[in-house]
């Protein structure tokens, strides 16, 4: 890894400031960052890290009856404290292992959109909000493919506000080595109808199910979804599965979801 | 260079470090507590888990910059100052819990935090917690067996040695 300059402000104010250098990176838990810097496919100058800012950590309700979950917060801390939204902890309860969830956060999660990351799907299937230094983004227009989105350099996700569903569950099916998903489904029903994100199965990364949305939203059951599939174009094919077996897994996975969610 | 500045199993312990140094870098090359091991470097193995503030993490993926101020307690603070071994050690060497040993630090450090935090858990409880804890040996029924053991359940019932 090469050198870098390692700063740690307490506010979100300091850290836009320093993140406005040339080649400032945001350092999350690290768990993701610090392997890839290791290799050397990031070499940033400066590594501004979140993890000393208070005002970005831990899980709240807001006025609206949103789950409020900081931009900082480990995934061990939304395990505990996302009660309200049963469906959210037992998703960051599955992600990677004990040491893992105490230092990876939401943040690092979203901004890095791992195409076979959890947290995509719950913010895509919840129709949450990501907030960041600057602005306001609806999941629908946050995650823009494999290792993209809409954030801009220098921004940072402060916060992510989920509205809680009616029911939920998330179902991922473990890839074997890495234990990400090799696909994960999160099906919320929402007082405005259903939402289906999939994760691990498209090059394009998490996407919402469209077809089997309309389906849920009339009829909530896994038999609503039966007979429904959706295309193995597109689906992401390596030694671990077929796109036609991933595409099989996002029917199967999506009728668990359902009849667990209940 | 930056200065860091933590407590190392209950004693100061200060140091310079560059930004990309590691916790267990400076753990290791700093301080002399061979004891946390390097297996994998790609946060994948769990030989180099360490309590940070009372929880696991893994020291191969922190930076020593982001322990400044913090408790650190590695596998040589886990004995008593006498040497009287703690219960999960204990139980290790009781029930044959390691073979070359490699994995071990991780593997007593990654217990201590399941135990802290459930006290009496189930096998599978155990063997779920371990998740990112691996060992090329033991096949792990000795471990999950003097885990068990050191959280004071019955297990002569579980899995033969
Ligand atoms: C062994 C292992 C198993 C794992 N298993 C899973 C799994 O099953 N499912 C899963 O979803 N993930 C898994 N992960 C990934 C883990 O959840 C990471 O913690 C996460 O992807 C990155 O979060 P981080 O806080 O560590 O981010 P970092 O590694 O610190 O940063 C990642 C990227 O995000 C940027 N960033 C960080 N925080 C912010 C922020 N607040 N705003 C803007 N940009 C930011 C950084 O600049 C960097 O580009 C696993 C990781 C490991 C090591
Ligand atoms: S050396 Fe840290 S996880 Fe393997
Ligand atoms: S005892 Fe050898 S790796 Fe576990």
């Amino acid at each position: 890894m090469y050198n870098f300059d390692f700063v740690k402000p307490s506010s979100i104010k300091e850290a836009v400031e320093a993140l406005g250098t040339e080649e400032a990176q945001a350092l999350g838990g690290g768990q993701t960052l610090i392997p890839t810097m290791k290799q050397r496919l990031a070499m940033p100058a400066k590594l501004v890290s979140l993890s000393g800012i208070a005002e970005m950590k831990g899980v709240g309700k807001n006025a609206a009856g949103e789950l409020v979950v900081g931009g900082a917060t480990p995934h061990a801390t939304v395990e505990r404290e996302a009660g309200d939204y049963p469906a959210l902890a037992e998703l960051a309860r599955h992600i990677g292992d004990p040491a893992v969830r105490n230092r990876g956060t939401i943040g690092g999660s979203l901004a890095n959109n791992d195409p076979s990351a959890c947290y995509p799907a719950a913010v895509l299937g919840s129709g949450a909000t990501v907030v960041t230094s600057n602005r306001e983004i609806a999941a629908d227009d946050f995650f823009e493919g494999m290792f993209t989105n809409a954030l801009e350099d220098g921004e940072i996700i402060t916060e992510v506000r989920f509205p809680i569903p009616q029911a939920a569950n998330y179902q991922k099916f473990e890839q074997p080595a890495s234990r990400f998903a090799l696909v994960g489904v999160f099906v919320a029903k929402l007082k405005d109808g259903v939402r289906v994100a999939v994760t691990g199965a498209s090059e394009e990364g998490v996407f919402r199910w469209g077809e089997a949305e309309k389906a849920l939203s009339s009829d909530f059951s896994p038999s609503a979804v039966e007979g429904l599939s959706v295309s193995a174009d597109g689906m992401i094919a390596d030694l671990h599965g077929s796109a036609a077996y991933r595409a099989h897994l996002v029917g199967v996975l999506t009728k668990r979801a359902v009849a667990a969610a209940g | 260079m930056p200065e860091v500045t933590m407590t190392v199993n209950g004693k100061p312990a200060s140091g310079e470090v560059e930004g990309r140094t590691l916790l267990v870098q400076f753990l290791r090359e700093d301080l002399n507590l061979t004891g946390t091991h390097v297996g994998c470097d790609t946060s994948q193995c769990g030989a180099c888990v360490v309590h940070v503030d009372g929880q696991a993490v893994k020291a191969c993926t922190m930076l020593a910059a982001e322990a400044d101020g913090a408790e650190v307690t590695t596998i040589e603070g886990m004995a008593a100052p006498d040497g009287t071994l703690d219960r999960v050690q204990e139980a290790f060497k009781e029930h044959h819990g390691l073979q070359c040993g490699f994995c071990t630090p991780g593997m007593v450090m990654s217990a201590a935090a399941l135990l802290r935090d459930t006290p009496k858990p189930t096998e599978a409880e155990v063997r779920e917690y371990l998740e990112g804890n691996i060992c090329r040996c033991t096949g792990y029924h000795n471990i999950v067996k003097a885990i068990m053991a050191a959280s004071g359940q019955e297990v002569s019932a579980l899995a033969a040695e």
